[in-house]
């Protein structure tokens, strides 16, 4: 499956913040063909550092999508069925309007110019595409990690436009520790001269705070029993000479690799607003309370955790499960077992694809 | 005739999906209701009764894998604890809450029950019958905990923790002034009238308060 990335653009967009983004783009692929009646469309939602293309080997470098495990012909988000779409958020990196984008008001890119996003603004950017591409009703929102928090923010914000949600490894709101993470990350970044206040488009980028940002996210990503399996404590060369500081563990040797290769496919400035954005999430906000704003969602849920994943821990998944059972809503949830940590949505899916085509199968029985 | 209208005109049960108390479930389940199965296991039961009488189904269900199947096959379940699984859910939030074959498991029996009826207007329990003559037999003749077909198990590994017969059930429903809509006991697949307490190696009670 050879895709590309397309692009919609809108006029404007009024944001949580009050400001308003003119023009705004929105980068997505679509996967699958929209049945006549409209009603098998699944909108996928990405990951902090995730992008349009979830699935499929791009036109371009040839690359496999990040859900590319996931979603496809029999895949979980099975294509000869459903009609997927997948978008970069707001104040993303690959091709949705962002920090890195033009600011027409002065001819440069906005840096630190951008507005404050917030992932109710990502949504709604998101609910102006669905409309556009002429789905009024979605089958399924589905996404992990900050995916699941903008599949909550859907069911929240348009309980009509959505038959289903499949928050996966996620929380209706961070906790002190998930911010901390974050805001590790961004003082990193910020710490890098390079950084110049945001101004470094055109020069050069603060490669090195954004690596250890970067170095920071992965291990949380991992677990304490897949970094062990992964690496021990190997080090990178065999030899057994004395202690040097020239010597690399294995660990250390991967995480400067993933913190490099980021460099090149993100911008620094995106992680300080998209990192904020998750901070800021929290359902409950303007609600009063997480029971209050699940009580809008309509759709059936299937909420899923893993066992190992520390970053978005069960209790976080159980609170939500906890709120929707209060409302007697429809929901299923799992905490599957997996030794991946964090990263289990994405590489340990075998039991996730069961679940989710089950679940996806007996939404389009019983709603339409 | 379906397996439901069997259910329903006895003294001979069949079985819906292999279990004799699912037959008399089903025959008792109004269609389209909403209907919560606690210790649901696969969620077979759940599916059957969504397929063929259009009911909202959930289920509570502890082990993960057998959560998963159910949940591969389409039926609602969450994953938990069942003494604690009732806990979120609002007052007669379903029209039936099913219990069966658990009750015996369960530590605190009583405080179950109780909220098998505040959260749904009837409850559908189904135990095994620790009355049964063959249990007597086994417990008189051997001296040791009873094992017999119905309860296989020796006592250091057995699942069942309470010990109950039909007459305990009614005796506790009379003094918690619960209803008893209905009971049906079974041995094999044949309906048991007569001496329910001794001949029954299954009973199925609908109770509402």
């Amino acid at each position: 499956m050879i895709v590309e990335t397309q692009s919609a653009r809108f006029d404007s967009i009024s944001l949580d913040c009050g400001a308003v983004l003119a023009p705004v783009e929105v980068a997505y692929e679509t996967y699958g063909e929209l049945n006549s009646a409209r009603t098998n469309a699944i909108l996928i939602e990405h990951a902090f550092s995730g992008d349009a293309h979830a699935a499929g080997i791009s036109h371009d470098g040839g690359k496999p999508g990040w859900w590319d495990n996931m979603i496809g012909p029999g895949k979980a988000f099975d294509t000869n069925k459903y009609f997927v779409i997948c978008a970069n958020v707001l104040g993303g990196c690959k091709g949705t309007t962002g920090p890195q984008s033009i600011n027409p008001a002065t001819g440069a890119p906005y840096a630190m110019q951008f507005p404050v996003i917030t992932m109710s603004d990502v949504v709604r950017l998101q609910k102006m595409l669905v409309e556009h591409l002429g789905i009024t009703r979605l089958l399924s929102v589905a996404g992990g990690s900050m995916g699941g928090m903008q599949a909550l923010e859907w069911a929240v914000a348009f309980p009509d436009a959505i038959a289903s949600a499949i928050p996966i490894a996620t929380t209706a709101r961070h906790s002190a520790q998930q911010i901390a993470f974050n805001e590790v990350g961004r003082q990193a970044i910020m710490a890098d001269l390079d950084w110049n206040q945001g101004n470094y488009y055109g020069t050069k980028p603060p490669a090195r705070g954004l690596a250890v940002a970067r170095m920071v996210g992965h291990i949380t990503y991992m677990s304490d029993d897949s970094m062990r399996e992964k690496f021990g404590r190997r080090f990178q060369d065999k030899d057994e000479a004395l202690p040097d500081f020239s010597k690399v563990f294995e660990v250390e040797s991967y995480l400067r690799y993933r913190g490099s290769q980021f460099v090149d496919r993100f911008d620094a400035n995106s992680y300080l607003y998209i990192t904020k954005a998750m901070d800021f999430f929290d359902i409950a906000n303007g609600h009063g309370s997480l029971a209050a704003a699940l009580e809008r969602a309509t759709a059936r849920f299937l909420v899923l955790s893993f066992t190992s994943d520390w970053l978005y821990p069960t209790y976080q998944s159980l609170e939500i499960v906890s709120a929707l059972r209060g409302r007697n809503r429809d929901v299923a949830f799992c905490e599957l077992p997996s030794n991946y940590g964090h990263d289990a949505f994405l590489v340990d899916v075998g039991e996730q694809t069961e679940l989710v085509r089950g679940f996806l199968a007996s939404t389009l029985r019983s709603k339409p | 005739m379906s397996a439901t209208e069997a259910a329903r005109v006895g003294p001979f049960v069949h079985s819906v999906l292999g279990r004799r108390d699912y037959a008399i479930i089903s025959g008792i389940v109004e269609p389209n209701t909403r209907v919560l199965d606690v210790g649901c296991g696969d969620g077979e039961l759940l599916e059957w009764l969504a397929e063929h009488k259009g009911v909202d189904a959930r289920g509570v269900e502890i082990i993960g894998s057998k959560v998963q199947r159910a949940i591969a096959r389409g039926v609602s379940v969450y994953q938990g604890d069942i003494e604690q699984g009732f806990a979120d859910y609002p007052d007669q939030a379903f029209d039936y809450v099913i219990l069966s074959q658990t009750l015996q498991e369960t530590r605190q029996p009583l405080k179950v029950l109780n909220e098998m009826l505040r959260v749904g207007r009837y409850a559908i329990v189904a135990f095994p019958n620790f009355g049964h003559w063959s249990v007597r037999w086994s417990h008189l003749w051997t001296g040791r905990a009873p094992k017999t077909k119905l309860f296989p198990h020796d006592w250091y590994d057995s699942p069942n923790i309470h010990f109950l017969t039909v007459h305990d059930f009614e005796t506790l429903a009379a003094k918690e002034h619960w209803t008893v809509e209905r009971g049906i006991f079974l041995a094999g697949n044949r309906q048991v009238s007569l001496m329910p307490n001794l001949l029954a190696e299954t009973a199925v009670f609908l109770v509402h308060r």
